[in-house]
């Protein structure tokens, strides 16, 4: 129980980090901890106490597996993780070329 | 960015070979082991980015080879849309596994699966390449 | 050959073929002679036009061919049910999806067709129509997912494509708003990531009818209840509702204009309001549930007052039309959360005729930038003069959105507001009739201030816009105008009440596709 509380802390901190810090990067790293805080939840939901990786091998074929299905999620939600990193990383990059600098204080062409 | 000392260089020299293999092997025994194309893709394309960090960004990022990446990832993803493609016009099912299984266990098996494997692996890491060369590009930017 | 993995298969070869195509013409460049390696085709500079364009003509015709074939269920790869239990992924086709593909397909359609001309100014066209692509892609998939982690990635594919569109033209503003919309996204997706995480450990399941199966068995418990409010909070801030809304007045008009019809035409019903609506009603059975219900009512009300009272004060002509798209999106929330059978054909038909004229009024601002490079309404003036088409037909769209009878947007109207007060909420009714009259004023200001009074003087040379850009505002338009025959009761059989069924079947959802 205690591990599901502690990621589901995780992911407080990642949105605390999101709607406080002030710097493009430091949002950028609140909202990776917020997915990886998801995913770390997800690979307990999966998790059987004893249980060996679900892969079948010789001799190995009755063992108890833990569920592999999360695994399988967390795997696809790596990689989405990593596309929208990249992305806002990329975005971050080019607004500090335009504007010098990465507070968001001071990026601020849009009002109303 | 300047390349690193010569130490650096020459072992990264020798070991990205290396990790290429590795990374290959990870691809093709994806049925098999743990692995697969995704971990593996990643394997290779650390290998690219190992050399063009001790080698120095300037030399490897230019505007040809970010090109060729992009079609690199594009032609994965094809492979793996072709494949799946496959299945729907033979079988009338997406993502049919049409050849066959073979026997547990052998590299030979599994149907489609280590074609699939193959075309994400090429996806994949093409893809990271991408990104590393990108973003480095955009470092050496200057601000506007 | 079944159809239903096309309407994915289709978009997503061609996004992934383009950028191969464009290799050999790049090797060209450089080095004066074709990439030998490369051997698919000729380029020439209309192929990624031709392309895309074929591409969304064959999905706006397939979409149209499954209208009326009743339910489908399709299992990907050949999965069959294991014991009755359902192991692979499955594609989903009923009244709603076809309701919603009809329109993801025919605006995707016409706003490739848009994007010929207008694409011209900006460099990377191969790019353009890849995320284009792409992003159609991942909204036919949301709404065919009969799977909830699949229908997650299916809507980060359409998420991830709309932010690289908003930061298409890398302007210091538009970067500005990207990084706003995708901040705000990224949240988005971890909230509903982790309901679909507390969810799968709820029901040990991922297909959206096997859940539906277990919460009918279990009834609605805590779980169900607090998963509902994650989702709620994740969708809503897809589709703008009002606390959640702040990213769509900034990354909206920041697109190419073709991409801003697209995203508030489209994407934010099919990956916000569809998707809410699917999980709530027909997943998670939380129709006859009150407590959620008037949560969506309320939210629906505030983000259609805020919407319109906010929209009253732009002078940017984009602008307003994203504070207009946030209080529509708020009339059909408010209508879905009134729970009767009324209630959700006014808000499903809502959503149909919000999704052509707001794309129609964003294409029109479009041409208005083409021809002027101006989005500023104080600066217009008697464009009606130079740009005949343009006028006419933002006239049109804003009479339709304001509920002037017989225009589309008004038969929808009206039936919300009966809807409210024959669930009683007449308040709520009241307040949406005055918003509709507040709507009327604000889009009587864009075309007083636009399009009527004086020619400016500095437009006295503006022409109007290309051809193809005229002939996807022209469909449009006609569709606004003729939308309303969907009411008459043969066609009304045909598209409406299948997706009112799927709604007003709630939980029963689960039944239909398992086969019980």
């Amino acid at each position: 129980m205690i591990y599901y509380l502690l990621s589901m802390l995780l992911f407080l901190i990642g949105l605390y980090g999101v709607l406080v810090k002030r710097n493009l990067i430091k949002i950028i790293i609140g909202l990776v901890l917020m997915e990886y805080a998801t995913f770390l939840f997800l690979a307990l939901v999966g998790y059987k106490k004893g249980g060996t990786a679900p892969i079948i091998t010789k001799g190995f074929e009755k063992a108890v597996f833990v569920d592999p299905l999360p695994q399988a999620l967390v795997l696809t939600a790596i990689v989405i993780g990593l596309a929208t990193t990249a992305l806002l990383v990329s975005i971050a990059v080019r607004i500090y070329q335009r504007y010098g600098t990465f507070d968001i204080r001071e990026i601020r062409r849009l009002k109303g | 960015m300047k390349g690193m000392t010569l130490i650096v260089k020459t072992i990264a020299r020798l070991i990205s070979g290396l990790i290429f293999l590795y990374g290959i092997y990870i691809v093709l025994h994806g049925h098999l082991t743990p692995g697969g194309g995704f971990a593996g893709g990643i394997i290779i394309a650390g290998a690219f980015v190992l050399l063009i960090l001790s080698e120095g960004s300037k030399k490897a990022s230019s505007e040809i080879k970010k090109q060729r990446a992009s079609v690199g990832e594009s032609s994965g993803i094809f492979i793996f849309w072709l494949l799946a493609m496959l299945g729907l016009f033979t079988g009338s099912l997406f993502f049919l596994n049409l050849l066959p299984k073979g026997k547990a266990y052998h590299l030979f098996s599994a149907g489609i699966i280590p074609l699939c494997n193959i075309g994400i692996g090429l996806e994949v890491g093409a893809a990271l390449f991408a990104i590393f060369i990108t973003l480095a590009v955009l470092k050496t930017g200057e601000k506007k | 050959m079944n159809l239903i993995p096309l309407f994915i298969a289709l978009p997503l070869g061609a996004a992934f073929l383009l950028p191969i195509l464009r290799y050999r013409n790049f090797d060209k460049q450089k080095t004066g002679q074709a990439n030998p390696a490369v051997i698919l085709g000729k380029w020439s500079k209309r192929t990624p036009d031709i392309v895309a364009n074929l591409i969304n003509l064959t999905l706006l015709v397939l979409s149209l061919m499954v209208i009326n074939r009743g339910m489908l269920v399709y299992k990907m790869g050949g999965w069959e049910p294991f014991k009755g239990i359902p192991i692979g992924i499955y594609l989903v086709l009923d009244g709603l999806s076809v309701l919603m593909l009809l329109i993801i397909n025919s605006i995707g359609f016409l706003a490739a067709l848009y994007s010929v001309n207008y694409m011209e100014k900006y460099t990377d066209k191969t790019r353009y129509y890849t995320l284009f692509l792409l992003l159609i892609a991942g909204m036919n998939g949301v709404v065919l997912s009969g799977d909830m982690f699949n229908l997650f990635v299916f809507l980060e594919v359409a998420a991830i494509a709309s932010y690289a569109l908003v930061a298409f033209g890398t302007e210091a503003e538009e970067l500005e708003a990207a990084f706003k919309y995708q901040v705000m996204g990224t949240v988005a997706s971890g909230f509903i990531l982790l309901g679909i995480a507390l969810l799968y450990s709820f029901s040990g399941t991922l297909n959206m009818a096997d859940i539906a199966r277990i919460i009918n068995q279990q009834g609605i418990q805590g779980t169900v209840l607090f998963v509902g409010a994650l989702f709620i909070m994740g969708f809503g801030l897809k589709a703008a509702i009002m606390p959640f809304h702040a990213w769509l007045p900034d990354a909206h008009p920041s697109a190419p204009a073709p991409v801003s019809a697209m995203l508030s035409g489209v994407l934010i019903k099919a990956i916000g309001v569809y998707a809410l609506v699917r999980i709530l009603f027909n997943v998670l059975g939380l129709g006859e549930t009150k407590s959620i219900l008037y949560i969506l009512m309320v939210l629906g009300i505030i983000s259609m007052v805020a919407g319109a009272l906010l929209a009253l004060g732009q002078r940017d002509f984009k602008r307003l039309l994203a504070y207009s798209s946030i209080s529509q999106i708020g009339y059909i929330v408010f209508a879905f959360g009134l729970g009767t059978p009324l209630g959700f054909l006014g808000g499903l038909f809502h959503l149909l005729n919000h999704a052509t004229f707001k794309s129609l009024l964003f294409l029109n601002s479009g041409a208005i930038v083409y021809a002027t490079e101006n989005r500023d309404l104080e600066k217009m003036g008697g464009l009606l003069e130079r740009m005949p088409v343009t006028g006419t037909t933002a006239t049109i769209a804003s009479m339709s959105i304001a509920g002037v009878p017989p225009l589309s947007g008004f038969w929808s109207k009206l039936i919300i507001i009966m809807a409210a007060i024959q669930a009683e909420q007449f308040i709520f009714a009241l307040i949406a009739v005055l918003i509709s009259i507040i709507t009327l004023a604000y889009y009587l200001k864009v075309q007083r201030l636009a399009f009527f009074g004086k020619l400016g003087q500095a437009w006295k040379k503006t022409k109007e816009v290309p051809g193809l850009m005229c002939a996807s505002m022209i469909i449009l338009s006609l569709l606004c105008l003729g939308l309303g025959i969907l009411l008459l009761p043969g066609i009304k059989s045909m598209i409406l009440d299948p997706a009112v069924e799927v709604l007003k079947n709630g939980a029963q959802y689960a039944n239909l596709i398992l086969g019980e």
